[in-house]
């Protein structure tokens, strides 16, 4: 048994531009444990709240984040309007689902991205990013903004989008699908990458309930537990099945990452098909009383958003919990056998967003 | 299999067009519904302050007796809600981004309204 070192992983750290500090407690290059320490980017958006009428605070909420931006938004409007009792048309609820699906393709592509950077594969990352950028220019065409869309609003949504767009957008997606096909056929035949990432970091199926593990991380140890089963927006109509991997590894979790980009096209596609005519909006009057909690599938897993309303224009309690502060547990649980090499690797698997994380 | 792959992707990149602009020779071409810099029509402006009161940056200040209509650029988030709540349709948004500045005096940007001559 080799001596016990503690070597600071982070806050500044090559593979995450964002501020993850783990102390990690080595024996020679095995690691034994991590203390976690999160907190640098803290930014009180939550308290805000008390300050900003409720209709404002969506452009706020939608600032949690730079990748999930539009389930953030839409993860706070349906809770306002839970709290109103709202039922906003047919068509929004197709839009919107329209766009969280679109954000998960371009979370996947850029994760995928970001993972082949992790372990050195820089073109391959540069591939992802480059099919990325078709999704955001459709977001720009659709929305008008490449990162924070602005397009949900407590009732519906601002913005409709005309069916030759929605048309131009399945014959966009169709390309995306082709070219995510030679760059994901990389990360699950590929020899070379599948010995970095097999059998490495392994969650079993107990220990990813037991840990309160979420979104791809907790479906990549065969756990078939998807929020949008749940049929918030318009994922009732929508026919699609959970993507489950039975490993627990780290090619696991890349595996479910890889097909959902797969499925969400082809949930998009199915709303093409689906989505009908009419309003896009309904008039909000009055103020929120009472309390709601809902909950949605963002790319990187379950996210609960809480709200209580006492009738003025200002909410009197907001909370996030996101998908990665759930999932801090898990990685904690994976650390702990592998190599010091293999550290960064692991940390990105769960996808951390830290901003999300402290909000 | 994976040579073909590499192959093409090779070729590609060799002999394709760039993934990128040539920025700035060539720029990039923006889309109708783009949020860029937001512009106010001082003909139509009634001066009710609703856009300022409603701004989530609070970037947006209008006074009444002076007809003045006054945006920070460096503090608007540009999420378009002034434009979607001004009840008289005179703000919109450009199709262009707010130009960067070097100094920081010409982050506010003032727009005075007509002054009706009073007969002495």
């Amino acid at each position: 048994m080799g001596e016990r070192t503690i070597i600071p992983f982070g806050p500044q750290h090559p593979v995450l531009p964002e501020p993850l500090h783990l102390d990690l407690i080595l024996e020679d290059e095995k690691v034994v444990g991590a203390v976690p320490s999160i907190g640098f980017v803290h930014r009180g958006l939550e308290k805000l709240v008390e300050k900003r009428d409720f209709h404002e605070m969506m452009y706020v909420i939608e600032r949690v984040c730079g990748i999930c931006s539009f389930i953030h938004g839409q993860g706070y409007v349906q809770t306002i309007e839970g709290i109103f009792d709202l039922e906003i048309p047919d068509r929004a609820k197709f839009l919107r689902t329209i766009w969280a699906e679109l954000s998960r393709v371009h979370s996947h592509l850029l994760w995928l991205g970001l993972m082949a950077d992790a372990y050195g594969f820089e073109s391959l990352f540069m591939h992802c990013w480059r099919v990325r950028e078709k999704i955001l220019d459709i977001f720009e065409e659709t929305t008008g903004g490449r990162v924070i869309f602005s397009v949900c609003k407590v009732g519906g949504v601002w913005k409709d989008i005309d069916n030759e767009t929605l048309k131009k957008i399945v014959e966009v997606l169709n390309v995306v699908e082709q070219e995510s096909k030679d760059l994901t056929n990389v990360f699950i035949k590929d020899f070379t990458v599948q010995k970095r990432t097999r059998g490495v970091g392994v969650l079993t199926y107990q220990e990813a309930i037991d840990v309160g593990a979420v979104g791809p991380t907790l479906r990549g140890s065969g756990v078939a537990m998807d929020l949008r089963k749940l049929g918030y927006a318009a994922y009732g109509e929508l026919d699609f099945e959970p993507i489950v991997e039975k490993d627990g590894d780290c090619y696991a979790r890349t595996l479910v990452r890889a097909r959902e980009i797969y499925q969400s096209i082809d949930l998009i596609r199915q709303c093409v098909s689906k989505i009908p005519d009419g309003e896009i909006d309904v008039k909000v009057k009055g103020f929120p009383k009472g309390e709601y909690v809902s909950r949605l599938e963002q790319p990187r897993g379950q996210v609960v958003y809480y709200a209580r309303a006492n009738g003025t224009k200002y909410l009197e309690r907001f909370r996030v919990r996101t998908p990665t502060f759930a999932n801090i547990p898990a990685l904690l649980k994976m650390l702990p056998g592998c190599d010091l090499a293999d550290v960064p690797l692991l940390a990105l698997t769960i996808d951390p967003c830290i901003s999300c994380t402290e909000r | 299999m994976a040579f073909n792959v590499i192959g093409k992707t090779v070729m590609k990149s060799l002999f394709g067009k760039p993934a990128t602009a040539m920025y700035p020779v060539i720029k990039n071409e923006f889309y109708p519904n783009t949020r860029g810099n937001i512009q106010v029509d001082m003909e139509k402006c009634i001066y009710c302050g609703i856009c300022g009161r409603r701004c989530p940056a609070g970037a947006i200040e209008v006074s009444k007796p002076d007809k003045k209509w006054e945006i920070d650029r460096t503090r608007c988030i540009v999420c378009n809600f002034c434009v979607q709540v001004c009840p008289k349709n005179c703000l919109s948004t450009e199709r262009h981004y707010t130009s960067p500045m070097t100094d920081k005096s010409n982050r506010i940007s003032t727009f005075f309204g007509q002054t009706v001559q009073e007969d002495a």
